[in-house]
């Protein structure tokens, strides 16, 4: 394989720093001044993901309704996300008495860790990921699960109808998609035989998974998207939290910076979601390139691999809102009926169509 | 007329006629019921739609004024008067089994004149609270504030209602019944509510998603609006109109300018007509406009919320330019319109129209076949057509059960009988039928608009009117057709420059008095659906 160069990555900066510390320090404490940093560096970008997509959000809704958007706060608004952070953090937090204390506030916890959690596996550019788990999409759909217990007891401590209802309906709409999700992206593990997440854009070099098992992968593409965007809440699937019914649903209690988090969990789970999705089926962070054609995947090569990540995540996420902001909600039983009736029969067909695909050597880089 | 006149004494011997424009008779409260029944199940022309409940005192007498119409043929109408003289503790007979329109109606009559109302199910106050002292628009009211102060206590609510109930025997017993049943999940929706669409309490009980009962608090925002015109000159009560359904402010104005208008004996200019009738037509593209909105909005579409408001931004800002108001826009003045049109006034319109189809068109391909939406509204909140009727729901809701109850049709006012245009009906009755009952409504209305806008006479905007107008005795009702559905003024004049008593007729407590009945056994988002998709304004019901 011929190597490219790639002045813009991050992996000889990061190579570099590995080897300065392991210089100066035992191998144990040179791995921990490295996870730390790490840490600290995934908090920092959870941070800035979320207040850009905040301020993206907010421009893109405002195009599509005919509006302007916010545009007091610097040019074009752009600093209005970073005034209402802070004023997020220093809002008060309005204590209510007859919840259940331990689990009110625990709450938001568990469902800001959950997506946090999620961050350390994705594969943010060439060798920017964290941790590279051998069962990274396994891992991806288990934490990122966990945030409904969040969303549950919220909804559970909090003491109020609207909540509970918003909870109930959360429940049953996390779990049911959960699913289609899971087996969507379980119809790609059949395709590429890994889990791991660095494994599958490896494979994805020069034919994406999407177009890789085409028929199946294109239906496995469109469930993820559709079960994806209903676990992250957000319409025309918000039902627990549809304003116009349930005022705010599950969080209709909280205040300042526990109403942020769950603010900021919807945000990065939406981010969450499209990352998966850009990595598992467009090729995550790995240039275009076409076989043979060397000028070509060079040039490709010299825009960084972060870029391409976070441009296909960008478009996926585009999407996303463009469905939230043209459809009306749905109501519960049809929800379930999507999921139950429809969505989830087809995935176990679609797999199974995949695992043809693959035996009989019909995927496109087992023919060409 | 005579046949029915016949039919009256047959069925009560006694009924006295009195010599009006309308056919009008005083029965005793004992044969009121049966006369009532015998009118309702006429089969020839059944008097199946009571127009008006209106509470009244006399004096010497309290009572209830009824006006009957008929679904088959709205324009004809007869007045029922009945009373008691028993001040203390006046009692008359329910007619809800009848009209289920009857039913809130007889509750805030109670609630203002300490009526009683014998069989009606659930006899609470609507409007005030249970505890309030006295009954305002009794004559002998006392009005001192250190009777009902301002409480700032929570109270809790009680869910049972007294009734009073006539046993075969002819036994009158007083009881108390539970709204709900023990053990049911009850939410409330509002008063504090996103979807309300004002400041309604809708107490709910739920069997999971499902909604078992609702009912209704009412009178939030009551303001005594018809107390407060009873010492008001009529010129001075014209500013009320415009805070009852505030979006269509121009429309209910010009119901009182019409009954005060005719009852004076005043001759409107016939540029003033033009105006209004073309004022009144943008004004019911802005409720239905606005309705569309709200209505998607409550279906979780937020952009769509906004495309209406849009086009609803220009209509306001012609407004705004033709009298200075934009919601509340104060044009119709007795006698005229205060203002004259602007002299761009007419290319504005001319340029709306085309514009305002091209956006229809729109929402069509956004929203009306969106599979959500569909999924959302057909088959959903089904009001029938006899429930319709019965419970008085008019206007495009009405429309939409298949019932034709355009005012604007069968008792046309201004300029209608000289416009030509379709009466929208659809059959289906659910969401979707009235959904898209306005959408065409909004077309039938630029068409009137389009016939209006280039044949406005040369002339006077406003008749000479004398400073203080003084209506002469006698009772004046006049309807019009409302965004929401009819809109009626009923003035009783003694020959004062004040009303001795005024009533509204809000086309939405019939809307919020239907959606008990049309909302049991859909699920709870449904019920936000149907709310937008009947289009209720709060300060029309409260009054």
């Amino acid at each position: 394989m011929t190597h490219y160069s790639q002045p813009l990555e991050f992996t000889g900066l990061t190579r570099w720093f590995d080897s300065a510390l392991r210089s100066v320090m035992p191998d144990f404490w040179a791995i921990f001044i490295e996870l730390v940093i790490v840490g600290i560096a995934l908090l920092a970008t959870y941070a800035v993901i979320a207040m850009i997509l905040i301020y993206v959000e907010r421009k893109i809704t405002a195009f599509f309704q005919a509006r302007i958007g916010p545009n007091r706060v610097g040019k074009y608004g752009i600093f209005q996300t970073v005034a209402d952070v802070l004023k997020i953090l220093i809002k008060e937090i309005i204590h209510v008495n007859k919840v259940d204390k331990f689990l009110f506030y625990a709450a938001p916890f568990f469902i800001i860790v959950a997506s946090m959690l999620t961050f350390g596996a994705i594969p943010f550019g060439k060798g920017l990921q964290a941790v590279d788990f051998n069962i990274g999409v396994f891992y991806v759909t288990a934490v990122s699960s966990l945030g409904i217990i969040g969303v549950l007891l919220a909804g559970w401590s909090s003491n109020n109808k609207y909540s509970m209802i918003g909870a109930m309906r959360s429940g049953a709409q996390f779990v049911s998609y959960e699913l289609s999700g899971g087996f969507a992206l379980m119809t790609i593990v059949v395709l590429t035989g890994t889990m791991q997440l660095s494994g599958m854009v490896e494979t994805q070099r020069y034919c994406w998974n999407l177009f890789n098992g085409h028929i199946a992968s294109f239906v496995a593409f469109i469930i993820y998207l559709i079960s994806g965007h209903a676990e992250t809440n957000r319409g025309p699937f918000d039902l627990p939290e549809a304003e116009s019914e349930l005022t705010a649903g599950y969080h209709t209690e909280y205040s300042g910076l526990q109403f942020g988090f769950f603010y900021l969990a919807e945000y990065l789970n939406m981010f969450v979601i499209a990352a998966i999705a850009a990595t598992v089926f467009l090729g995550g962070w790995m240039p275009i390139q076409i076989k043979g054609w060397d000028a070509f995947n060079q040039i490709m090569w010299y825009i960084p691999s972060y870029v391409w990540f976070f441009g296909k995540t960008g478009v996926l996420i585009f999407i996303s809102l463009w469905v939230r902001w043209s459809f009306p909600r749905l109501r519960i039983d049809q929800l379930l009926n999507l999921e139950w009736k429809y969505l989830l029969p087809i995935n176990l067909v679609n797999i199974l169509l995949m695992v043809i695909l693959v035996l009989s050597g019909l995927t496109l880089t087992q023919i060409f | 007329m005579e046949k029915i006149k016949q039919i009256i004494l047959d069925a009560v011997k006694e009924a006295v006629f009195d010599d009006k424009e309308k056919l009008t008779v005083t029965v005793e409260p004992q044969k009121l019921h049966f006369l009532l029944q015998t009118l309702h199940d006429y089969a020839e022309l059944p008097f199946d739609y009571l127009v008006y409940l209106i509470g009244m005192d006399w004096g010497e007498k309290l009572g209830v004024i009824y006006l009957l119409s008929s679904s088959k043929d709205p324009s004809q109408e007869i007045i029922i008067k009945t009373g008691t003289s028993d001040r203390e503790n006046p009692l008359l007979y329910s007619v809800t089994d009848l009209y289920g329109t009857a039913h809130f109606n007889e509750r805030e009559v109670y609630a203002m004149y300490g009526i009683r109302f014998i069989n009606n199910p659930d006899m609470r106050r609507f409007l005030l609270n249970d505890d309030w002292v006295g009954f305002p628009l009794r004559k002998d009211y006392d009005a001192d504030p250190a009777l009902n102060p301002v409480s700032v206590e929570s109270k809790d609510i009680i869910d049972t209602a007294p009734r009073i109930v006539e046993t075969p025997d002819g036994k009158l017993v007083e009881e108390t019944v539970n709204i709900f049943e023990d053990g049911d999940y009850i939410i409330n929706i509002g008063p504090q509510h996103p979807s309300t669409h004002g400041v309604m309490h809708f107490r709910t009980s739920l069997d999971g998603e499902v909604v078992k009962k609702i009912d209704v608090h009412s009178g939030y925002i009551h303001r005594g609006i018809e107390k407060l015109s009873e010492s008001l000159t009529y010129p001075q009560i014209l500013h009320f109109t415009d805070r009852l359904d505030y979006l269509s402010a121009n429309i209910n104005r010009h119901a009182l300018c019409i009954c005060v208008e005719k009852a004076a004996g005043i001759e409107v200019p016939e540029r003033a007509q033009y105006i209004r009738t073309i004022m009144d037509e943008l004004n019911r593209i802005d409720s239905h406009l606005l309705a569309w909105s709200a209505h998607t909005n409550d279906l979780g579409a937020t952009t769509a919320f906004i495309y209406g408001m849009r086009e609803r931004e220009i209509i306001l800002d012609i407004f705004e330019k033709v009298c200075g108001g934009r919601l509340i826009i104060n044009e119709n003045v007795v006698g005229g319109v205060m203002f004259d049109i602007y002299p761009e006034f007419q290319k504005d319109v001319k340029a709306f129209i085309p514009y305002m189809r091209d956006k229809l068109k729109e929402y069509d391909r956004f929203f009306s076949h969106n599979v959500i939406a569909l999924g959302r509204m057909v088959n959903v909140g089904v009001l029938k057509k006899e429930d319709a009727v019965s419970y008085a729901v008019s206007g495009p809701a009405g429309r939409a059960s298949g019932w034709s109850c355009d005012v604007r049709k069968y008792n046309p006012y201004a300029l209608y009988d000289k416009v030509e245009f379709k009466e929208i009906i659809r059959t289906e009755g659910d969401s979707y039928a009235r959904y898209m009952n306005r959408l065409d409504e909004i077309e039938e209305s630029l068409h009137i608009i389009e016939q209006l806008i280039d044949n406005i006479p040369e002339g006077d905007y406003c008749a000479k009117t004398k400073a203080i107008i003084k209506l002469p005795e006698g009772e004046y009702f006049q309807h019009v057709e409302a965004g929401k559905g009819l809109f009626g003024v009923y003035i009783e004049s003694r020959g004062d420059k004040t009303p001795y008593r005024l009533k509204f007729r809000s086309p939405s407590m019939a809307l919020v008095s239907v959606m008990p009945l049309i909302c049991e056994n859909e699920k709870i988002s449904d019920f936000i659906g149907i709310g937008g998709s009947m289009d209720y304004v709060i300060p029309d019901i409260d009054r």
